[in-house]
């Protein structure tokens, strides 16, 4: 999948990229609009802006899950998916503190959550997704699952010791998150006509998302530079790709052709469409009653 | 005087016995001292202060914040100051689970969870996981859902008494 990538990096992918062309940025580089526009999120430095990377993976997909409370298939799983997307809540809450900390402006979990906009966010597009059908939550859980389970570990011997203290807890949850995607994506492969078409569509949809996951971009390298992390993020596709294509073949499914666009740019603050109804969502009680407890 | 003590020694101090016996809100028959997220209670009796120090069960556990408060009842009713510190590191594993706590559990109808697995990523196999049944002890029962009604547990059904249950998952 990685061999042709300098070819196709170059094009545009059209979801994420298409869609925001302003009057006037035409002919210009992605990555030079990129840099301008999130001059905020590399001023943080590295250890900060990386481990924001990590929390608002979390924290936005623990959104995305939190909306199948009472749309899954199913009763048990409303809690499986409440408890998945919990388990996430939960790593981001106890990273973004130590962000505020090692940035400088001493920010709470709130205002990383509930008072950031946009291009602050540092999180991959596969997370911020629309909610497709079931089989294609499972796909993403497959992928994202496999790929915290490698990162998490990654950062068990962590220099920051509070990212070695999440990474620690976190390192078991996302056992159960893997498991529990496997499982679905195992029977609804092997299954029905209809599961296994569906299940395989799913798969396909996800691909262009994967490889933003393990993109080595400056403050990963940064990262592991200083010890906050043990491999840089293309490392951990090896073990974690193993995962989902023993999966897909077990389900009786195909590992999808190099898809013909990639999604990109996440990590500077450059998203997709649907991030915005999804911040908005997320955001608008905090910021309509600012300070407002119960 | 400063009194460091294990929590599970059986201390005179009031306060200790009280913060010990705080139950798990989810699991009420489990007390926290019991599950093993309650790691130190240190009371300074000069300052009238007690510092108390707990490990979350799951990161995203909603029951943390009522436990905190419970602490923070029992401390004041007795006139000491407290202050509640959340230690992440190590991180929590079933295997502090008092045996105490596990037999409450099982009365409770629930299995407690088995040792745990070797640690770090490894490739996950379906695997044939036996659980005893904890209201007639067959060990022919199924898994029907991964995640229960909390993140800790999973939903089994027992396939020789037909009673479904939670199990208290390994981590």
């Amino acid at each position: 999948m990685s061999a042709d990538r300098s070819e196709d990096t170059s094009r545009v992918p059209r979801s994420a990229w298409a869609e925001r062309a302003r009057p006037g940025a035409q002919g210009r580089g992605a990555t030079e609009a990129v840099s301008e526009d999130t001059s905020e999120l590399a001023a943080q430095g590295g250890s900060a802006a990386y481990l924001l990377g990590v929390a608002d993976d979390a924290m936005v997909y623990a959104q995305r899950l939190g909306e199948w409370m009472t749309n899954a298939p199913q009763i048990e799983e409303d809690m499986a998916l409440g408890n998945v997307s919990l388990d996430l809540l939960g790593q981001a809450r106890g990273l973004y503190p130590r962000i505020g900390e090692l940035d400088g402006t001493d920010r709470g979990e709130d205002d990383y959550a509930m008072f950031r906009d946009e291009r602050q966010w540092r999180n991959v597009h596969l997370v911020e997704q629309e909610r497709g059908d079931f089989a294609r939550e499972m796909a993403r859980m497959l992928w994202f699952a496999a790929y915290q389970n490698e990162l998490y570990a990654a950062q068990l011997a962590s220099s920051d010791p509070v990212l070695a203290g999440v990474a620690g807890k976190a390192v078991k949850e996302v056992r159960y998150h893997l498991d529990h995607a496997r499982h679905w994506v195992l029977r609804l492969g092997d299954g029905t006509d209809e599961s296994h078409r569906r299940m395989q569509a799913a798969i396909d949809w996800a691909a262009p998302y994967v490889d933003e996951l393990f993109e080595d971009d400056p403050m990963s390298l940064e990262a592991v530079q200083a010890g906050l992390v043990a491999m840089a993020p293309s490392q951990l596709r090896a073990r974690a790709q193993h995962v989902v294509e023993a999966t897909v073949a077990e389900a009786t499914l195909t590992m999808p052709e190099a898809p013909g666009w990639r999604s990109r740019g996440g990590r500077d603050g450059l998203h997709s469409r649907p991030m915005g109804f999804l911040l908005a969502e997320l955001q608008h009680i905090a910021r309509s009653h600012p300070g407002a407890t119960w | 005087m400063v009194s460091t003590m294990a929590v599970d020694s059986g201390t005179k101090h009031a306060v200790v016995q009280a913060i010990s016996a705080i139950p798990d809100p989810e699991i009420p028959v489990i007390s926290i001292a019991d599950l093993g997220i309650l790691r130190e209670v240190v009371l300074d009796e000069d300052a009238r202060t007690v510092t108390v120090t707990i490990t979350p069960t799951y990161s995203g556990c909603p029951a943390m914040e009522l436990i905190r408060s419970r602490i923070e009842h029992e401390a004041s009713v007795r006139g000491l100051a407290v202050e509640v510190r959340t230690q992440l590191s190590p991180a929590w594993t079933t295997d502090w689970m008092t045996e105490q706590g596990k037999e409450a559990l099982h009365r409770f109808g629930i299995a407690p969870p088995g040792p745990v697995r070797a640690a770090g990523p490894v490739p996950l196999q379906l695997r044939r996981h036996v659980v005893v049944c904890p209201h007639c002890g067959s060990d022919d029962t199924t898994e029907i859902a991964h995640f229960g009604s909390t993140a800790c547990k999973a939903l089994r059904r027992c396939n020789a008494c037909r009673e479904p249950f939670d199990e208290f998952k390994a981590m």
